[in-house]
């Protein structure tokens, strides 16, 4: 006689790591890090209309240690990151990222001295949105992805994440543009170009290969 | 909207000129905004006739530009000044400049309490000095930055200070 007769539909079997990956998936609680346009797109999912409850996720909390889920919603500048690293550091495992939108995930029309280019060049991400912003169906379905995701890959004790010493994201570069190359002012106002010094001449407009 | 002068804005020129010999060097109009042009030598000494004895109370906005390899100009730096007449209703925008090198000019924070911040943004972005100033230093640049970012020879993507971070790996998290 089979376990599953004796006991009938009273109980079900399964593992250990499934079930705990059932209930941390089922009870998301964000970290909103909504730092620009993208935050608001983030309310508007916590809202009635789209509703993040329906996922389970509506447990929005400001302070990161009783979060398991950061939402990083906007660009991200220079002054901002040691802030997220340290939010990121005080949430409890397991935890996870999503990076949404164009400027967390890439920095996105913001090409500037001071804006990331890309969070995930300094810190762990599991869910890529793309928008600017994305629509809180886009939102919506970046947390059933990662439901899904927890779900393949949970661990009772989180050790999915124990050997993963190598940083995952786009190595960061020291610096993008070449000191020699210089990028003085428009030099002419009336096209935008721009002057590079004649022994560094190349073409594609001076981008750095 | 003309760009006549109106008679207001040139007798007030006027008296600004008989009070500062050469200190006014033009006064402009653009789509309603007057403008007075300044010799960056008597530039707070304007000012400061402007606050006490023509009403100008108020100062709405101080900011700057670098006017690098721009067309027809040779001072580098503007500043500028948008003067609120409360009383009247008059504005006007009060026009100096600074070069290089140790871009200069006098802080008006004496004269008007609420260019403290702006002066220092000012500072921040673009390294022009307001002598005198209280507490002249950053505002919203982190203290340890290095460079002015919003002048023109500031390469646009900085010089690496986005990219000096150190990297969180999942294991460490």
């Amino acid at each position: 006689m089979a376990l599953e007769d004796y006991l009938g539909d009273n109980i079900f079997v399964t593992k250990l790591d499934e079930i705990a990956s059932w209930c941390r998936k089922n009870s998301l609680w964000p970290m909103p890090f909504a730092t620009a346009c993208c935050g608001i797109e983030l309310m508007a999912t916590g809202a009635s209309k789209h509703d993040i409850a329906r996922f389970g996720a509506e447990a929005m909390r400001f302070t990161p240690r009783q979060c398991d889920l950061m939402i990083v919603a906007g660009r991200v500048v220079m002054k901002m990151v040691p802030v997220l690293q340290r939010i990121w550091l005080q949430m409890p495992e397991p935890k996870w990222c999503i990076s949404m939108g164009a400027c967390a995930s890439s920095g996105g029309v913001f090409d500037t001295y001071s804006v990331v280019q890309g969070i995930d060049r300094f810190l762990p991400v599991d869910i890529y949105i793309p928008g600017c912003p994305p629509r809180p169906e886009q939102l919506l379905q970046a947390v059933i992805d990662l439901q899904d995701k927890i779900q393949r890959t949970g661990t009772v004790f989180g050790s999915e994440f124990d050997r993963r010493f190598r940083p995952e994201g786009p190595r960061p570069l020291s610096l993008e543009i070449p000191l020699n190359l210089q990028i003085v002012a428009p030099g002419n106002f009336e096209t935008s170009t721009r002057l590079i010094s004649d022994s560094n001449k190349q073409p594609g407009g001076g981008q750095p290969s | 909207m003309s760009n006549e002068i109106p008679p207001v804005i040139q007798a007030l020129g006027e008296a600004v000129s008989a009070e500062f010999p050469g200190g006014l060097l033009a006064i402009t109009t653009f789509r309603g905004n007057h403008r007075f042009h300044v010799c960056p030598k008597h530039a707070y000494g304007v000012l400061k006739y402007l606050r006490a004895r023509a009403g100008f109370g108020m100062l709405i906005d101080l900011s700057a530009a670098d006017y690098l390899q721009y067309p027809d100009l040779e001072d580098r730096y503007g500043i500028w000044y948008c003067l609120l007449d409360v009383d009247n209703g008059r504005r006007l925008i009060v026009k100096t400049t600074a070069n290089d090198p140790d871009p200069k000019v006098e802080s008006v924070v004496d004269l008007w309490e609420g260019a403290n911040w702006m002066e220092r943004e000012v500072y921040d972005m673009y390294g022009i000095e307001f002598l005198h100033h209280p507490d002249l230093r950053r505002i919203l640049l982190p203290d340890e930055f290095v460079g002015y970012p919003l002048r023109r020879d500031y390469p646009m993507r900085g010089k690496g200070e986005r990219h000096n971070f150190p990297v969180l790996t999942r294991a460490e998290g």
